[in-house]
């Protein structure tokens, strides 16, 4: 059970002349839940993007369960999956939650979570069905399904999200600042359901700014700063005994 | 006066006209739409063999009046000994054919542009969780791009249906008897403007109100997701307190 499951190694990114990730690496055993922390323009949700080639590294490489993801440059330099298929099968055992929450409007929440399912993983709808309302009960939403994501409230939204990206039962699930778009008053629902998650041993890499989630929850913190890994550890050590004076100023500035 | 025996005398007539102009409708819209989906697609491509095909198509059709396209079908074809001594002057003779064909590509112009508007207005982060889950390109149009492209595009296909029915009068020119057709007749072998011209008018309005209904009907169906939630309205917000 201590194999590393998911290992990102030296993701390099530049847009243009500007380069914002050097050489990030990162390592996830089962159960694992790492959170990326940094101030905004640091590179850490590029790094997140990186991880599922929605944003595609300069170098770098991705190993998911012992395998390599195979990738080749493209014409403009970055990297890109040599076969479709085999980035989509990949993809469907990264799932990820994003900040804007980025459910199918047109569709309801049970439609939404039950999506994946069919299209993807070849599912029938009746099964589909079933574990889409498992998830979404999971999640507290169930009382929702029918409804369209423009009738939910953000915290409910970012629910379902949730469920669609767990109902793939995914190795490692990732989450871009998922309360950042948030009411405050609706960040808690969103975090207990994110603890829950990881309570249950789900593998999470989250960039964040809740503190206290970085603290309570993740088994290791990275701290990006300008695109390098400034300082990485138990969430204990690096978010109580901050070594460089960039880790500092930033978690002074976050505990206001 | 408005002499009635005249109106209730050409009424048969008249529902003969409103066949045809129906009938001419259906099958340019449904044609149109058909072959507008695709088109779209190809429109909103990255790949400029495909995107610019298309861009050409719609600008020079959505740049030159139906009449004129019309014309250049039924009288300009005729004028083609190429074409007169093939098959195709099989169907190039025939009015009809002419007319659905002039019909269909004006508005599978005009069609594929409100199609690709509606693609590319495709919030980019429901493109972006498709693909996050593992969908392929195909199954992101089919499942994610096309349904919420075509809901959007609702509301501005149904004034391109209403100006496609409009513009049907046009096929009287090519003598097809459409309802413009049976009252110019009427205007001739009576000489009463007010009954053949008035009469044609209510039956454009009737069917104008029926189309905007039915579309209204779709738009309740399909984009039940953008409608707020309850029925109250602001106004009647206000009214209750």
């Amino acid at each position: 059970m201590n194999d590393v499951l998911f290992r990102a190694a030296n993701i390099s990114k530049r847009f243009g002349q500007t380069e914002v990730l050097r050489d990030v690496s990162l390592e996830a055993k089962r159960g694992d839940v790492i959170a990326l922390i940094g101030s905004s323009g640091s590179g850490k949700s590029t790094f997140l993007r990186c991880l599922n080639l929605l944003e595609q590294p300069n170098a770098g490489s991705i190993h998911l369960n012992g395998r390599e993801l195979r990738l080749a440059t493209d014409s403009d330099g970055s990297l890109k999956a040599i076969d479709p298929q085999e980035l989509r099968a990949f993809r469907s055992k990264i799932s990820m939650v994003f900040q804007h929450f980025n459910l199918w409007a047109h569709m309801t929440a049970e439609r939404n979570v039950m999506e994946g399912l069919t299209v993807v993983l070849g599912m029938s709808a009746a099964d589909a069905r079933e574990r889409a309302q498992h998830y979404l009960q999971k999640v507290g939403v169930y009382h929702r399904k029918d409804g369209f994501p423009a009738h939910l409230s953000g915290g409910e939204q970012q629910r379902v999200a949730i469920a669609r990206a767990l109902a793939m039962e995914p190795d490692v699930m990732l989450f871009d600042e998922p309360t950042s778009a948030l009411d405050p008053e609706l960040v808690g629902e969103v975090l207990r359901v994110m603890r829950a998650v990881a309570d249950e041993g789900r593998t999470m890499i989250v960039v964040t700014h809740e503190m206290s989630f970085a603290r309570e929850v993740s088994s290791e913190v990275m701290f990006l700063s300008k695109g390098v890994v400034e300082e990485r550890g138990k969430p204990s050590d690096v978010l109580l005994n901050p070594q460089s004076e960039r880790l500092r100023a930033f978690l002074s500035n976050s505990l206001k | 006066m408005i002499d009635w025996s005249v109106v209730v005398g050409s009424l048969p007539d008249f529902f003969a006209g409103l066949k045809v102009t129906l009938l001419l409708l259906a099958i340019s819209l449904a044609s149109g739409l058909l072959l507008s989906v695709p088109l779209a697609v190809a429109r909103v491509s990255p790949n400029p063999w495909l995107a610019k095909p298309v861009w050409l198509y719609t600008y020079v059709i959505r740049g030159t009046p139906l009449l004129v396209q019309l014309f250049i079908i039924y009288y300009g074809f005729a004028q083609i000994e190429f074409i007169r001594e093939s098959v195709a002057w099989n169907l190039f003779r025939e009015a009809w054919f002419c007319a659905w064909l002039a019909f269909a590509i004006n508005t599978t112009a005009y069609t594929t542009e409100i199609i690709a508007g509606a693609l590319r207005a495709t919030p980019h982060g429901e493109i972006e969780a498709a693909k996050s889950l593992g969908m392929s390109n195909f199954d992101l149009y089919r499942r994610i791009l096309l349904p919420s492209a075509l809901r959007r595009a609702l509301p501005q296909y149904s004034n391109e249906a209403v100006g496609m029915m409009h513009a049907t009068a046009i096929a009287s020119t090519v003598t097809l008897v459409d309802l413009t057709r049976v009252a110019r007749d009427v205007y001739a072998n009576h000489l009463a403007t007010v009954e053949a011209f008035g009469t044609v008018a209510v039956f454009y309005f009737v069917l104008t109100f029926s189309l905007i209904g039915i579309f209204r009907l779709a738009e309740r169906r399909w984009l039940k997701h953008l409608r707020p939630q309850t029925d109250v309205t602001p106004a009647d917000a206000v009214i209750a307190k």
